[in-house]
């Protein structure tokens, strides 16, 4: 298990490097994706099951759909077409690509491991949600009128004229 | 790996601040947030495994329901800014007034 946790934590430095130093924003996204999976491979390392689902669920996948679709929408007009041309070389595609099959790689290693001999004691998913819905209730509320706000936060500044 | 997770975290932080500060396009500074809200998140879980309690989980739910928020109104910002000056330069938001 520490082998997993050292090359995952490997992979989300490189990768966020890579983002850092990409010039298309769709490349630094691709790179942004591959970090935040490896990261969810050090929560699951870490015993924190939820915690690495909801980092792939609302993280690697609604967050940044939100960020691909603003992205999308800048680059409308002809030079979308180079643009998508360019997207689809090999050398483009490829770095990422070969960072999740090592991500992939270790999950299936995770999964066929029987004995989590030296995991740290792994935090149920049934803890976590009696905690939050006990002593951490008032938070619950707050983030979901921080949501609402947000909403509508967004809904203002990107309207109509 | 407690150790090692913090030094993870402060690595991806020192990095999400370094690309603030670097880059002007909008959008990289977005994501370098982006890349800074998570290794708050993974703070809080490797503190959260060193005892084996739920209390880092539920902080780093709270993180991402904030960075949620964050991400709407940000990008939402994003939209407007390219709409009025059609470039992405953070330069070029000191020409706002009001």
């Amino acid at each position: 298990m520490q082998v997993v946790f050292y090359i995952s934590g490997a992979i989300a430095i490189l990768a966020t490097v890579l983002m850092l130093t990409r010039l298309n924003a769709v490349h630094a996204l691709l790179y942004l994706v591959v970090s935040l999976l490896a990261i969810a491979i050090v929560f699951y390392v870490l015993g924190a099951a939820l915690a690495a689902a909801l980092e792939v669920i609302i993280y690697a996948g609604a967050i940044m759909v939100l960020f691909v679709f603003v992205v999308m929408l800048l680059n409308l007009g002809e030079t979308a077409v180079v643009e998508e041309r360019n997207l689809l070389t090999v050398s483009m595609w490829v770095g990422p690509a070969i960072l999740s099959a090592v991500l992939i790689a270790e999950f299936l290693y995770i999964l066929s491991e029987e004995s989590h001999a030296n995991f740290p004691a792994p935090v149920e998913p049934k803890q976590v949600a009696a905690a939050l819905y006990a002593p951490y209730l008032i938070g619950v509320e707050l983030a979901s009128m921080l949501l609402l706000a947000g909403v509508v936060g967004a809904y203002h500044p990107a309207g109509a004229e | 790996m407690i150790r090692e997770g913090f030094i993870l975290a402060s690595i991806l932080f020192a990095l999400g601040t370094a690309g603030v500060l670097v880059r002007r396009n909008i959008m990289f500074m977005l994501m370098s947030i982006e890349v800074m809200l998570n290794a708050a998140g993974l703070a809080f879980i490797v503190a959260g495994a060193r005892w084996s309690e739920p209390d880092g989980q539920i902080l780093f739910l709270f993180i991402l329901a904030m960075a949620a928020a964050e991400v709407s109104v940000g990008l939402a910002i994003v939209l407007r800014f390219y709409l009025q000056y059609k470039l992405l330069d953070a330069d070029a938001a000191s020409k706002m007034r009001g």
